[in-house]
């Protein structure tokens, strides 16, 4: 008997949670717990009185376990509201990225060149490193990083992406 | 306002939610609290002999008063003896609030004396836990918890309080804590939905009600109103584990259980019904057997509380998201207001008779040793004018009580279900007894699962507990015997009971009753000993050593490849369907 594997489709989810110990872990630990995918995880406080954070989770798996997966983040009890952007219709998702590179001579200029055509920032310089910054939809990320790949890389930073529906509403 | 201390503050916000039995065991980080406790004897504190106890004896006293068990433990081993009770809760819905304490908050994360991460641990066992940092805090956060443990799908919340929060002081007022707002369970049932599962239900040919411990969880209405919609319909019922004695077992419609040991009839309804009506229930893997050949061809609705047990591993037709007391009522009103009228189902009726004459609880009948079935037969005839409580442990013992036991209400059949946790019996009987002084309550147990919380005999003495504990001593742990049968060839590894103690010798050393048996035409007459007992009895039924619990579906197979004798056992399987649990 071999173990098989599942077909799996990406869902960018935003949680509204309460911004208190615990609540991080709580649905970080949830997923591991019953086995479900993180691929990206960000949280950031984002009221006014600092109650209330927003969670942006990128995760894989097949429709009815992300229907599970948005089940149980509603179950939790700081958990206030759970979107399936990926479902919702129309949103936008950005990420960004440090991306540090080393190198001399055509090398170098090449990674210029590069980091202008995907308008990524130098935010940092040496006679012998850039460090850009680059923000963008997660495949534009990974596009530039694998292209500085070639040119010296040194080390990337991500931060993971967060979305929002288009439009005037909410979500 | 006068300021208290946070162990008064807790003690008056346990008593402003009604609280009067606490089930605990003391140590360093909870002094404070039972200092406060000992300056109000308003709150009776029943001393355990095992955090793990304390536990399944809140989950007794729950699941038998319809009130929430209340736990109090000391930090580190304390809390995390506790564990295995609040992960039991949780699997089966169970209200509880499980207070720990915790080093102070200057020592957190300092591997002090006996700390451990008690909110980590059991943040995926519970339904919500905290760690309170300020004494002025805590009366919100009592009233939050129970009202998180009760409302919605029950289950268990730990408060976790440090030392220093238990001694420094704060304002409190008893009136000034609304439970907060935030958590809001499901109530009504979309009025669309359960008006279409109204129509099913009354164009169904061949229906059935499927019901489960929500039922149980959601009041003794529900179970009034399940009796009514089944007579209205005109429909079988079934249920699972952990919802019998929500409909009576006496009722002509009472299929018995289903599941891997549920009868051939509730099998075989569900797999050829049309319509099915899953009431509290959530599909579990005892129950449904496989999954894709699991009742193919019928129009499925799903009535809970938790969205989450909808569709979880079982597609459904209709999902309705509500208290399915609630929800029954509405569908009897809709139903009468209708004027509607069932189906003639008599042809449903005569199937049923069919598979009813297979008569898959029969079980071979001995003149010269105690047949498990037959132990379990008896104590039924005899007790069955007391409606007694019935708890169990975990095992062949456990499917035999389910079986051979009938129950007409609820509240009167406490088992660990979900988590299957040996030891949970004898202290549920504790919990039980405490919240029920006047009832008969009995623990069938297994001679290896009474073991693991054997301890807890001392406290049925201590409080003049009068629990009988009816053991099915087959001297082997049965259930892994059988499987080990019909799975590995009968290589029994490690699953032979040696050693027993003498437990007729034990009960007195306790100073319980003993009595042993192992007679069956004596059966009668040790067990009417027992009941006259006005003390806790321990009762050593010596039963048949190598009775297997049939019927029985084998792991991996569908409802409709049901074992009914051993004589239909291979005695190997797959490496598919030993995979599965
Ligand atoms: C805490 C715990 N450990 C292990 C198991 C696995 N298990 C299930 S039934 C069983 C044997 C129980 O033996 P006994 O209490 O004698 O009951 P019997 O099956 O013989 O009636 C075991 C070991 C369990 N359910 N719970
Ligand atoms: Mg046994």
């Amino acid at each position: 008997m071999h173990i098989k594997e599942e077909f799996a489709e990406r869902h960018v989810l935003t949680l509204t949670v309460d911004n208190e110990a615990g609540t991080l872990a709580r649905i970080a630990g949830m997923f591991t717990a019953r086995g479900y995918n993180i691929d990206s995880l960000t949280v950031a406080d984002i009221s006014e009185d600092h109650a209330i954070s927003r969670i942006t989770i990128v995760t894989k798996g097949p429709p009815e376990v992300i229907d599970q997966i948005i089940a149980q983040c509603e179950r939790l009890v700081p958990v206030h509201k759970v979107t399936d952007l990926t479902d919702a219709g129309p949103h936008v998702e950005r990420e960004l990225a440090l991306v540090k590179v080393s190198g001399a001579g055509d090398k170098r200029v090449e990674a210029m060149r590069l980091a202008d055509i995907y308008r990524a920032r130098v935010i940092d310089a040496t006679v012998s490193s850039f460090i850009f910054e680059i923000t963008g939809g997660p495949d534009k990320i990974d596009t530039f990083v694998a292209l500085m790949r070639e040119l010296g890389l040194v080390e990337v930073g991500r931060t993971g992406i967060v979305g929002l529906m288009r439009g005037s509403e909410a979500s | 306002m006068a300021e208290k201390s946070g162990a008064d503050i807790l003690i008056e916000a346990l008593l402003a939610q009604g609280v009067d039995t606490v089930f605990g065991y003391p140590g360093g980080a909870v002094l404070p609290i039972y200092d406060a406790l000992f300056q109000h004897p308003k709150i009776l504190h029943v001393l355990v002999r095992h955090e793990a106890g304390a536990a399944h004896a809140a989950e007794g006293y729950a699941r038998s008063t319809g009130k929430p068990g209340v736990v109090l433990v000391t930090s580190g081993p304390g809390a995390t003896n506790a564990v295995t009770g609040i992960a039991d809760a949780f699997m089966d819905s169970i209200p509880m609030v499980c207070i720990t304490g915790q080093v102070a908050t200057n020592l957190i994360g300092s591997d002090a004396f006996q700390e451990a991460d008690t909110i980590g641990i059991t943040r995926h066992c519970t339904k919500h836990n905290y760690l309170v940092k300020d004494p002025a805090e805590l009366g919100a956060v009592v009233a939050e918890a129970f009202h998180i443990a009760t409302q919605g799908r029950p289950g268990p919340v730990v408060i976790d309080i440090p030392k220093n929060v238990q001694v420094a002081t704060a304002e409190f007022d008893r009136h000034g804590n609304n439970a907060a707002k935030r958590y809001v369970p499901a109530g009504d049932a979309d009025f669309a939905a359960i008006t279409q599962a109204v129509e099913l239900l009354a164009k169904a040919k061949a229906p059935i009600l499927y019901t489960g411990g929500g039922i149980i969880n959601s009041g003794p209405d529900a179970s009034a109103a399940l009796r009514e919609l089944a007579a209205l319909a005109g429909a079988p019922v079934t249920s699972t584990l952990m919802g019998l004695g929500s409909f009576p077992a006496s009722d002509p419609a009472w299929l018995g259980m289903l599941g891997m040991h549920g009868t051939y009839e509730a099998n075989m309804a569900m797999n050829q019904c049309d319509v099915m009506l899953c009431l509290g229930a959530r599909f579990d893997d005892r129950v449904t057997g496989r999954l894709d050949a699991f009742s193919p061809n019928s129009i499925k609705v799903h009535i809970d509380i938790d969205r989450s047990s909808i569709n979880k591993t079982v597609r459904v037709d209709l999902p309705i998201v509500a208290d399915v007391g609630k929800a029954i009522r509405q569908m009897i009103t809709i139903w009468n207001s209708r004027k509607l009228q069932a189906q003639k189902l008599d042809e449903w009726w005569a199937r049923i008779k069919g598979w009813r004459s297979v008569g898959s609880l029969n079980y071979p009948a001995s003149q010269s040793e105690i047949m498990p079935q037959y132990a379990i037969e008896r104590l039924f005839q005899l007790t069955k004018n007391k409606a007694p409580v019935i708890t169990t442990e975990v095992g062949q013992h456990q499917m035999w009580a389910a079986q051979h036991f009938h129950f007409d209400a609820p509240n009167k059949w406490l088992t660990s279900g979900g988590l299957g946790t040996m030891g949970y019996g004898l202290p549920a009987a504790i919990g039980a007894q405490m919240g029920n002084p006047d009832a008969l309550v009995i623990d069938i147990a297994g001679e290896a699962s009474i073991q693991m919380n054997i301890q807890e005999m001392g406290t049925a003495s201590q409080y003049r507990l009068p629990v009988k504990v009816f053991i099915l001593n087959n001297e082997w742990m049965g259930m892994v015997r059988q499987w080990q049968q019909l799975t590995y060839e009968s290589r029994y590894s490690n699953s032979y009971s040696d050693s027993l103690p003498d437990f007729v010798a034990l009960a007195e050393a306790y100073g319980w009753k003993g009595i042993r048996c192992d007679d069956p035409a004596k059966l009668d007459d040790a067990i009417a000993e027992m009941l006259a007992y006005d003390g806790p009895v321990m009762f050593d039924c010596r039963v048949s050593k190598e009775a297997n619990c049939f019927p029985m579906i084998p792991s991996g197979a569908a409802h409709t490849e049901m074992i009914l004798h051993s004589d239909e056992v291979s005695g190997t399987m797959d490496d598919e369907a030993k995979a599965l649990v």
